[in-house]
């Protein structure tokens, strides 16, 4: 197991900024997305969706869009195996395959408007398209429920008549759109709030939003004649899309091989299937490839938004500034089946702070939506929406600065989080420091209409599995295999860490992204743990190369392999010395090639924190806010390559500037959304965003050869709240619901 | 999309002729901006497709101080703004040129298909009705004109019967003292349609600081463009100050009757009809002083 550096080390590859290595591909625009697949004999597959938000689907009759000519194959959910009650591992936490597969296709029910009803698979995407038109759906429309609070009440329209409320391990006794009640406490809180000096709580909601990543989902599959499945897919987990849909289709997953293709972008909201089967199914019934791409508004309708909320922040403090106690209340919606993200919405609300004494109860609540998904730190941004809006105001109404009054508070190494782990070396406070020394936050924000916010975040790092394996090539130069598909620029990042254990260059290792037959399992791009994890795997990868290869120049030299010694790209004895390239040359006149291989697991995952500091004006007018200066602060451990870590900063940023003004789902009265296209879901454009400024912090994670903590998550975290404190400045005005569009802002400051 | 038949015409009655053929089932494409689009979301249906920027007075401009503007129905809009001359008589105009979409739009995008898709928050007309543009028709039964104010009749629907075509727009000469503006709300800076659209031209007397005439016009908060007459005649005789133009935004603001949606309330929507009249008046007034 790796080993914890006890002094900083000068790093060769580590902390530079090579070129990426699918740079070319990338740019040139030679890289294979899902898109660009082309097989021989391939027909195209499309989906019939729900056009009402909760309707029992009373019968399907696909007769004649199976006679439609072009028409080779015609699907519903009646083909796939009955999956009451079966539960899956799969690797982020246990998954009810009924559900999934009720997603994937509706069982019975719509649940939301988008929602799955039928595919078909014809020569010609526009003949699919026609071949939908054809196929009768008799539904009967219920009424929908799109708001949490709404879904909670006990007159709501009931989604599922088999979800009972889950609560500190008891079960309801009749069904609920509550699907499960989290609890969480440390210490005597109600004596603690008694305690304090000032006791502030506030209410505030959030609407639903999506990851909007720019490729829409695209999965191609095979299902040959001799009984093998493969799909070609953009996904963020090869290893668990296989797991999916070889449970949905009940299918030994030896049967199904998935190979990832590039991906544009996932966010968290690539992890779950949609395609996979649908296109498996309908490849198993006509016997070709089949292709499927959403469109975006299928993206939009169907694919994994981030839950909309509604939350009651308390905390209490002394006089002079230390947090008393914190109670929150959470509810987030899981959309149309149970899971979603209240767990670690609970986990995080108070995740930055020591607090003496703290409550969370959460719920995961049922609604006409699609079945939420992870987005970047999952829970997480809405949590530090109200935790930190609080936490300004008591630092406002204490008088005391913004950034000491965090300072006083910092979680640090051994603060107790309120769900029960203790923090080993983490860097808040190093963050805050950052913040505070910065430019931005030293020079004065002056004019009219304008205002400056800062906030803080906190995302955990998870662990999980990593495999790599890895041949030295006779030239000197490695090929790395990998599990991880490729997000955020990791092929590079986990090269540079085998080319720093090995002594070579980042040129000289060669990543590649490979299927599931081809390297070892492989959890998914999320949780922040590729650099991480798998980047712990191409050290272990590493070292079991330098192992091996002293062997080898023990061979040569005739001594004894624990003679020979590795440092910095040589090999050497008290009298002897090769370069890496040297002996990898004379690899085959001592045995042969070498490999490298490696899979683990870590234990003690690691926490990032993150501090940013946005400048606004508003329009007194008109209440369009313009994002003036930005800067984001984070603990990255160690920058493996800082421009990506700086790129991760800035898109988490912008991704959270994007959900603070304008963007949400928009229902009209029947729970239908009304926004389902980039035109009315209004993410910010290059035009609407200043350059991010970064700050990368380096507080080395103890449980790492090098020091990495994850970084993809924590910048989307802190950004709402500290847009608000901004816009607070500028206008007086406490915005305590997301997004802070100009009608809502505009209306909130005529009061 | 479903399949349908597509013709390039030559000249206004190879076209009146294929289109008065199909009917319903028939639409003109100039840029094609909003029919590709809506034909490949299923929102409209067509059987036949006539393409009319082959035939040459669709797509010719042509000004004169004296005689005033011409604009062919399928002139792009970088012709328009990029025509110093035409860009400097109606101002108004070219600033809704300069914002429908990017330059990859506004290289096919045309007036005339803006005019004729009839959106409520169409970006161009608000300026053709304070110009006082007059539409040039075509159909089956000759030739005859409509003012730009009084062409469309409800969302997505206008005066153009079975068969007719819109050949071009006539701009009155500019007047002296006289210049416009058209500006927008939208909550980003790019890729959005008007929460929010207002036009405003004024005549100044000599002095420049006193109104002789006025015209506003207003985006998005009715089912068609909604001229502000209350606030036009208001302004008539009035001294050019911001006093003035926030009272013709109250006046405004009250014809304004919109409808609460995904891009805004009804409430402030009729806000900002005054506030973006407000603004419009300021600029065409500052630019009316040259
Ligand atoms: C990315 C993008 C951004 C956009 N941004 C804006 C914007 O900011 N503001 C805005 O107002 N619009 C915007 N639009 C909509 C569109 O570009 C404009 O409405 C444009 O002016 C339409 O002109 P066109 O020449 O492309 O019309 P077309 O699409 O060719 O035609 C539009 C409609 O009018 C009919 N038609 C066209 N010409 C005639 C004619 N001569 N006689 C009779 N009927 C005719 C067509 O049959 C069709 O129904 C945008 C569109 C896109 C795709």
């Amino acid at each position: 197991m790796a080993q914890a550096e006890s002094h900083p080390r000068k790093y060769k590859v580590i902390g530079t900024r090579p070129v990426r290595h699918d740079g070319a591909d990338k740019v040139t625009g030679r890289a294979i997305y899902g898109a660009d697949l082309r097989l021989n004999g391939m027909v195209h597959g499309k989906i019939l969706r729900s056009p009402h938000a909760h309707a029992v689907i009373k019968s399907i009759d696909t007769s004649a869009a199976a006679k439609l000519p072009g028409v080779v194959a015609v699907t519903t959910s009646a083909d796939f195996p009955d999956l009451q009650d079966k539960i899956a591992d799969l690797g982020e936490g246990a998954v009810n395959l009924a559900h999934l597969g009720a997603n994937v296709l509706a069982h019975g029910k719509a649940l939301y408007k988008g929602h799955a009803v039928a595919a078909v698979a014809a020569t010609s995407p526009h003949v699919a398209q026609e071949a939908l038109s054809l196929i009768k759906v008799e539904y009967e429309p219920l009424p929908a429920v799109t708001w949490v609070l709404d879904a909670m009440k006990d007159d709501a329209p009931l989604l599922h008549d088999d979800v009972y409320t889950k609560s500190m391990g008891k079960k309801a006794d009749k069904p609920s759109n509550i699907a499960a009640h989290i609890h969480f406490e440390k210490g005597d809180v109600e004596d603690a709030f008694a305690g304090s000096d000032l006791v502030v709580e506030r209410e505030f909601k959030t609407a639903s939003v999506h990851q909007g990543y720019i490729e829409p989902h695209v999965s191609t599959a095979l299902w040959n004649q001799d009984g093998h499945l493969t799909i070609w897919t953009s996904t963020q987990g090869s290893f668990t899309a296989r797991q999916q849909t070889a449970e949905l289709l009940q299918v030994p997953i030896s049967q199904v091989t998935v190979v990832p293709c590039e991906i544009g972008g996932g966010f968290g909201g690539k992890i779950a299937v949609y395609l996979e089967p649908v296109a498996a199914m309908l490849s198993r019934k006509c016997g070709r490839p089949v292709k499927m791409v959403m469109s975006r508004d299928e993206v939009f309708e169907a694919t994994g938004p981030t839950p909309g909320s509604s939350m009651r922040v308390k905390i209490g403090a002394t006089k002079d500034g230390k947090l008393t106690a914190g109670e929150a209340w959470l509810a987030y919606d899981a959309g149309a089946f149970p899971g979603g993200v209240i767990g670690p919405g609970c986990m995080c609300v108070f995740s930055c702070y020591e607090f003496p004494a703290a409550r969370v109860d959460g719920y995961d609540v049922l609604d006409n939506k699609p079945k939420t998904q992870a987005y970047r730190a999952p829970g997480a941004t809405q949590a530090a929406f109200a935790c930190e809006s609080v936490i300004d105001e008591l630092a406002e109404k204490l008088g005391i600065d913004p950034i000491e009054f965090r300072l006083k508070n910092a979680a640090k190494e051994g603060t107790r989080r309120v769900d029960g782990p203790v923090y080993p070396r983490v860097g808040f406070i190093e963050t805050l420091e950052a913040a505070k020394a910065s430019d931005h936050w030293k020079s004065p924000l002056e004019g009219k209409n304008r205002g400056r916010g800062i906030a803080s975040g906190y995302w955990f790092n998870i662990g999980l599995k990593s495999s790599a394996a890895a041949n030295v090539n006779p030239d000197g130069t490695v090929s790395l295999l990998e599990g991880s598909t490729d997000i955020g620029g990791t092929r590079t990042s986990v090269a540079m860490q085998l080319a720093e254990t090995l002594g070579i260059t980042a040129e000289a290792v060669h990543p590649k992204v490979v299927d599931t037959d081809s390297v070892g399992y492989t959890d998914v791009t999320g949780g922040s743990r590729v650099t991480f994890a798998t980047g712990l795997a191409a050290y272990e990868v590493g070292r079991d190369i330098l192992r091996q290869m002293c062997e080898r120049a023990a061979i040569l030299w005739e001594c004894d392999a624990a003679e020979v010694e590795s440092v910095d790209g040589e090999f050497k004895t008290k009298d002897k010395r090769m370069t890496f390239a040297e002996l990898a040359g004379k690899l085959s006149q001592t045995g042969g090639p070498v490999v490298g291989r490696a899979t683990v697991n870590p234990e003690g995952p690691t926490n990032g924190f993150g501090t940013h500091i946005v400048d606004v004006e508003v329009d007194p007018d008109t209440a369009k806010v313009t994002v003036l200066r930005y800067t984001a602060i984070q603990d990255a451990g160690k920058a493996i390559h800082p421009s990506y870590v700086e790129g991760q900063m800035q898109g988490g940023a912008v991704q959270g500037i994007g959900w603070a003004l304008n963007e949400e789902y928009v229902f009209d009265g029947e729970g239908r959304m009304a926004n389902a296209s980039y035109l009315d879901y209004r993410m910010p454009t290059a035009l609407d965003v200043p350059h991010i400024d970064t700050i990368i912090v380096e507080v080395p994670n103890p449980a790492h050869p090098y020091g990495v903590r994850g970084v993809g998550e924590t910048p989307i975290v802190p950004p709402p709240a500290a847009m608000a404190v901004a816009v607070y400045h500028a206008t007086g005005v406490r915005m305590q619901e997301l997004p802070m569009s100009p009608p809502k802002l505009w209306a909130a400051m005529q009061k | 999309m479903k399949e349908f038949e597509f013709q390039s015409a030559t000249t206004v009655d190879e076209a009146v002729s294929l289109l008065a053929a199909k009917g319903d089932q028939a639409r003109v494409l100039t840029g094609g901006t909003d029919l590709i689009v809506q034909l490949r979301e299923g929102l409209r249906s067509a059987d036949l497709v006539v393409d009319v920027k082959k035939i040459p007075e669709l797509m010719t401009m042509s000004f004169s101080p004296e005689q005033g503007l011409r604009l062919g129905a399928a002139v792009p809009c970088h012709r328009i703004y990029g025509d110093k001359d035409v860009a400097v008589a109606y101002p108004g105009l070219a600033d809704a040129a300069r914002i429908i979409g990017g330059w990859q739009i506004q290289s096919r995008a045309s007036v005339g298909g803006n005019l004729c898709n009839s959106s409520p928050a169409a970006d161009s007309i608000p300026p053709l009705v304070v110009h006082d543009a007059v539409c040039h028709l075509a159909g089956p039964g000759g030739r005859r004109t409509v003012k730009a104010s009084e062409f469309c009749t409800a969302p997505g629907k206008n005066v153009l019967q079975r068969g007719e075509l819109l050949v071009s727009l006539e701009f009155p000469p500019p007047a002296e003292h006289a210049s416009s503006a058209y500006m927008r709300f939208i909550p980003r800076n790019e890729m959005d349609i008007a929460v929010v659209g207002a036009a405003s031209w004024v005549q100044l007397t000599a002095a420049g600081d006193t109104i002789e005439k006025a015209s506003i016009a207003l985006a998005a908060v009715a089912p068609t463009p909604l001229a502000a007459t209350e606030a036009s005649s208001f302004l008539a005789g009035k001294p050019a100050t911001s006093e003035t133009f926030a009272k013709a935004g109250e006046l405004a603001s009250q014809v304004a009757r919109p409808i609460s949606d995904k891009r805004g309330t009804s409430e402030y929507r009729k806000h900002l009809a005054g506030v973006l009249t407000q603004r419009t008046l300021a600029i065409a007034v500052e630019r009316a002083r040259g």
